[in-house]
């Protein structure tokens, strides 16, 4: 643990730890930082109630993760490459992924699935750890391409017992791919314990074993994250290779909506972290002591969120249903005869409904 | 030794080749032809793969694009879907069927979905190679032919050539296909024979089946290594009379649905013979298929002639579990005699 001390720039109150960024951080980059906080927490919310009200399917949320989601997709350059989990769309909206096509996903629809058309931002990987390859993998494209681009792939702390996990870091490694590994570690994989899921102290340590530089950062300090994170990106862009880069967080909330994490933590604890370490909190501190703070400007961000978010729920609500034909269109560029007559077949019936 | 059709119709310069130097004679043009081909695998570099496949392509088209990657499957196959998804086009190596275990989470949850999950936004034209069968004494999980397991996935197309021609042909119809190809290359077929493949560029359109021979009585499906071997069973069967309409399937996903029909509706009896399990295995996909088109036009029950639903064997027992030609020559009387 010692050798890979928590990095902070702001502490829990809000104060310097590390000034070295103080001029850096004035009060324009400091407001988009919260902004975009604010912005996918208010989101987080709404979906939450739209799955309460059955509006939408199971959703995921992600308090508590705010700000190494923020930090981290705000270091990122316009044709870099993100590859996202289930619970990292607050990364992919901060990084410019749209945001009724984001509802469109919770609620089922593939055109949900690929949520920019001007960013590189995959779709989220359902299956744990296996996305960290494609990052390594367009990581060495673009190198091949002789670009300047990156990758980042999120993780959680579950996917480093993925055997996917080591073949990514180990591959990146060895090509020197211009990649980031950016671990969320919020401590349980749905119910699993950090402890019962592995013997090592720290996920940064495990960069040790691929000759690459592992950093452990306080994922609750925004500011941190975000220069952890860029300075990992220049080195890549350098032709220095991977970093994986260890982000502490707490899950605030449950695992999924399907989820009752009572059933294996102390969830009244969790409560009392979260009045302590919430990230919002934290720069709301942070902005006060630095006289950057406004309730003023706060509601106007506020309802001008509201205001998005509302509009892309009626988006979402709005789109026309789901096209039979995407389903038999898309396995292939032209359709096998199996697929179109099965698609005949279906269509002879009327359709599915 | 079996030659396809097109064979006798092509005029183009040609070379006298086996069937691992025609798939590197495939892999050798389409890396002149696109920059944005790419090869990799284990020891597919300066050793140039186990069977030689890649010999001598790292030398001439350098390491960025021959590239030796570290003993990992799900690692590289995942590594190529990124690369696919960056614009590449990579060919990749897995040493021996069996070893593609270890990458088919990769493959049935992204090679093959990509497309569907992104509405056609980004697409992965990969190929994965694979050395398949048994018959040449290997050690244990060296002589799979589970390429059931792969028609049965939607998203991939599965191919598996007879001979060098094919081979090449195949092999560079699946790297111009913009969507995952599965290139089973029978490993006892690798050196056995050699024909005429013709020294450019040309196709063997995925889809298409062939007919090796022309007959009248019964029909024999077959691909791969398979096929030399339901050749010898029916020029044993010319001995008794009985003439055989020999197909050579060579793309397993799709199937050929409409040559299948032709030769069921024109012979009536039908004998399949494949190396994969009994079991699941494509020979009940080819019945199902005569089922839908041809019913009325079959005289005997369709015989199938398989490996059996055991693992594949060590070598000492490989030629117990592989079809022999006295047993496809019992199913063929068995058919004919109905």
């Amino acid at each position: 643990m010692e050798n890979y001390p928590l990095y902070q720039i702001i502490d829990e109150n809000g104060e310097w730890v590390n000034k070295s960024y103080e001029k850096e951080l004035n009060e324009e980059k400091v407001k988009e930082f919260y902004y975009h906080m604010l912005r996918i927490r208010t989101y987080d919310q709404k979906g939450v109630a739209l799955q309460r009200q059955g509006r939408i399917g199971t959703y995921v949320p992600f308090p508590g993760h705010e700000g190494a989601q923020v930090g981290s997709a705000l270091a990122l350059s316009e044709n870099d490459w993100m590859f996202p989990t289930y619970r990292d769309h607050g990364a992919s909206l901060t990084f410019g992924a749209d945001l009724d096509r984001m509802f469109l996903h919770w609620n089922g629809r593939i055109e949900g699935c690929l949520p920019s058309r001007e960013k590189r931002i995959m779709p989220a990987s359902i299956p744990i750890a296996t996305h960290l390859p494609h990052a390594t993998g367009a990581a060495i494209a673009e190198v091949y391409k002789g670009t300047d681009n990156a990758a980042i792939a999120y993780f959680g702390d579950g996917a480093t017992s993925e055997g996917d996990f080591h073949e990514g870091l180990n591959i990146a490694s060895v090509f020197k791919a211009p990649v980031v590994f950016f671990n969320q570690n919020n401590g349980y994989a749905i119910s699993l314990p950090i402890e019962k899921q592995m013997n090592s102290e720290t996920i940064a340590q495990k960069a040790v074993a691929y000759g690459i530089p592992g950093v452990r950062v306080d994922g609750m300090d925004v500011f941190a994250v975000h220069y952890a994170v860029k300075e990992a990106l220049e080195r890549a862009r350098k032709g220095e290779g991977p970093t994986l880069i260890e982000a502490v967080v707490i899950r605030f909330g449950a695992h999924t909506t399907a989820d009752d994490p009572s059933k294996y933590r102390d969830q009244e604890e969790i409560n009392r972290q979260k009045e302590a370490k919430d990230p919002l909190l934290r720069l709301k501190k942070h902005m006060q002591f630095r006289g950057f703070w406004s309730e003023e400007w706060v509601e106007n961000i506020q309802s001008d969120i509201r205001t998005e978010i509302e509009s892309a729920v009626v988006k979402m609500e709005s789109a026309p249903t789901a096209n039979t034909d995407d389903m038999f269109d898309h396995v292939f560029s032209e359709p096998t005869w199996t697929i179109s007559r099965q698609k005949e077949q279906l269509g002879l019936m009327g359709g599915n409904r | 030794m079996v030659m396809s059709n097109e064979i006798i119709k092509t005029k183009a310069p040609s070379q006298s080749l086996t069937m691992i130097q025609a798939i590197t004679d495939g892999l050798k043009t389409m890396l002149e032809s696109d920059q944005n081909t790419i090869i990799m695998g284990e020891d597919v570099g300066r050793n140039g793969g186990v069977f030689r496949a890649t010999d001598g392509l790292q030398e001439t088209f350098g390491e960025k694009r021959v590239i030796d990657t570290p003993l990992s499957e799900a690692g590289f196959v995942g590594t190529a879907v990124g690369m696919a998804l960056a614009g590449l086009k990579p060919v990749v190596e897995i040493q021996f069927l069996g070893f593609i275990y270890p990458a088919f989470e990769q493959i049935a949850t992204h090679v093959t979905r990509m497309r569907m999950r992104t509405l056609g936004q980004y697409h992965i034209p990969m190929v994965i190679r694979a050395p398949y069968g048994a018959g040449v004494r290997s050690p244990e999980i060296h002589s799979e032919s589970v390429e059931a397991l792969f028609t049965h996935l939607p998203g991939i197309k599965v191919v598996c050539p007879s001979n060098a021609y094919d081979a090449k042909g195949l092999l560079l119809a699946a790297v111009e296909d913009p969507d995952p190809v599965l290139f089973l290359e029978p490993m006892r077929l690798y050196r056995g024979s050699r024909v005429d493949v013709p020294t450019g560029d040309y196709r063997v359109e995925i889809g298409k089946g062939t007919r090796v021979q022309e007959g009248n009585d019964v029909t024999i499906f077959a691909w791969g290594a398979m096929i030399p071997l339901v050749m010898k069973a029916s020029e044993q069967m010319k001995k008794d009379g009985i003439s055989c309409d020999v197909i050579d399937l060579r793309s397993l996903y799709p199937l050929d649905r409409d040559l299948i029909a032709d030769s069921v509706q024109k012979t009536g009896r039908v004998v399949i013979v494949h190396e994969g399990h009994e079991t699941g295995g494509l020979g009940s996909e080819i019945i199902s298929i005569i089922n839908d088109t041809s019913f009325l036009y079959l005289k005997a029950p369709v015989e199938k002639v398989t490996g059996f639903d055991v693992p594949v064997p060590l070598f000492s027992l490989e030629n117990d579990y592989l079809p022999s030609t006295e047993r496809v020559e019992t199913a063929i009387r068995k058919a004919y005699t109905f």
